[in-house]
């Protein structure tokens, strides 16, 4: 039997609604993922940290405040710092095409747009990871 | 550790997992255990726990003490999957390499997966963590076999928990060496820690310990002097009665036989004929020629030599 993926599901930055990162958190748990769920409000040193210590396979990020240019560049900085730059980094924000373009050239993978189906992010998880194994 | 941190996260993932090379690790691993004190933390959901856990890291760390936190969640037992909440509660803990928090769901319950709480433990023992805290909900079979794994069992109970009979019925009394009553800043917790005290005088005493009842609130984080003195006077009651050696002797034992059992199951059933044996059978069965306890008789007799 393959080994449950791993996820941390956080939000980073200073709104706080977590409606949205908590339907993520269930909708992947229910997919069979075990889903360490960090909480609102936190720093990229933080994340980074949790997912180190949890060996997640993914960080899954919830940006909406508008940093999204300094915030998820700082997180795949710190994990690459730390020899962690095989963890997938991706998120969901309201981000411009320019900036995910940008983003996805530094490495960062799928940032979901408000709304995006659930099942989508889960099948994107699950084939990207199944890949990444594989190798 | 420092950039140890990640190759222990590794090997806590490596074990989880039974992957190859498991077994191998905890082996070499083992000799360097034995320092850290264990504390298990269990109550019902919501009584505070992580708070309390969070609270004990900072103390301990405050005292000098390195810190290793395993955080468990139960796992669907319907798509093995788990939401592991325990970390949002550790936000304010020391951001170094004296502390490492890993939530783990406890999977044992689906697919057949053995629950490695006490290897992972084992693994923060090794890397140098002088006291290591597991906290999981106290619904079902897990705190039971982390009580049995640890050297200081403390059940958290709130006042909505119930009263004590809830606790009693739900196997918390016989396990707990010592019990907080948190969110003493609500109504009932005072009036709940005097019932749960005079239960516990009226129980008999085991290993000649009577348990403490500590009345906190962790929210506020009063009183984690009281209860530092508790646990380590639990544990001082331990190291002079001999208990703390035995606990060792006994946690390997079961770990043996944990390791016997699952090797024997894994040899058993990849027997060559054993699977086509019970195909057999069950159609004995369907044709109303049989039943599940002879069939299993006849397959272990003829695959085991004999015996049955
Ligand atoms: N009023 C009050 N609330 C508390 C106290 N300790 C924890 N809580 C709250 O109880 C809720 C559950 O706490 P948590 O530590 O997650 O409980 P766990 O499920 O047992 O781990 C949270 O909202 C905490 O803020 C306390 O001493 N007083
Ligand atoms: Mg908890």
């Amino acid at each position: 039997m393959d080994n449950p993926i791993r996820v941390l599901v956080g939000k980073v930055g200073l709104d706080g609604h977590d409606r949205g990162v908590k339907v993520v958190a269930s909708a992947l748990r229910d997919a069979g993922m075990e889903v360490i769920y960090s909480g609102l409000h936190q720093t990229p040193e933080n994340v980074v940290r949790a997912a180190i210590e949890e060996d997640v396979d993914v960080v899954a990020i919830s940006i909406l405040s508008g940093a999204h240019m300094t915030l998820f560049p700082r997180i795949l900085e710190l994990l690459n710092g730390k020899g962690r730059d095989d963890v997938l980094l991706c998120g969901g924000g309201i981000i411009p095409e320019k900036d995910r373009e940008e983003l996805m050239k530094l490495g960062v993978g799928n940032l979901f747009g408000p709304g995006t189906p659930t099942t989508e992010i889960v099948a994107y998880l699950e084939k990207e990871i199944a890949a990444r194994r594989g190798k | 550790m420092g950039g140890d941190r990640v190759a222990l996260a590794r090997a806590m993932t490596l074990v989880e997992n039974g992957s190859p090379g498991a077994a191998d690790l905890l082996d070499r691993v083992y000799p360097r255990t034995g320092h850290a004190y264990r504390i298990g933390i269990t109550g019902p959901p919501g009584a505070g726990k992580s708070t309390l856990v969070s609270r004990l890291v900072g103390e301990l760390w405050k005292g000098g003490s390195k810190v290793g936190v395993v955080a468990v969640d139960p796992s669907s037992p319907f798509t093995r999957g788990a939401l592991l909440g325990d970390r949002v509660r550790f936000q304010d803990l020391p951001d170094n390499s004296d502390v490492f928090v890993r939530s783990m769901a406890s999977r044992g319950s689906s697919g057949g997966l053995a629950f490695k709480t006490g290897e992972v433990c084992d693994l923060l023992d090794a890397a140098g963590m002088d006291t290591v805290i597991v906290e999981t909900v106290g619904v079902g079979q897990s705190e039971l076999d982390v009580a049995a794994a640890v050297h200081t069992t403390i059940v958290v109970l709130v006042p909505e928990s119930g009263d004590e009979v809830q606790a009693m019925k739900a196997g918390l009394m016989e396990i707990g060496d010592l019990f907080v009553v948190n969110k003493s800043d609500r109504l009932g917790a005072e009036r709940m820690a005097r019932g749960i005290e005079d239960m516990l005088r009226l129980s008999p005493a085991r290993h000649d310990w009577i348990p403490t009842v500590v009345l906190l609130s962790a929210l506020r984080g009063d009183r984690f002097p009281e209860l530092l003195e508790a646990i380590e006077s639990h544990r001082s009651h331990l190291e002079e009665s001999g208990d703390l050696a035995e606990l060792k002797t006994e946690t390997a034992r079961s770990r043996i036989r944990d390791l016997i059992d699952a090797c024997i199951r894994q040899q058993f059933w990849a027997t060559d004929g054993v699977n086509e044996q019970l195909d057999k059978a069950l159609e004995l069965i369907a044709a109303g020629g049989s039943s599940p306890y002879s069939a299993a008789d006849e397959i272990i007799k003829k695959f085991t030599g004999g015996r049955g």
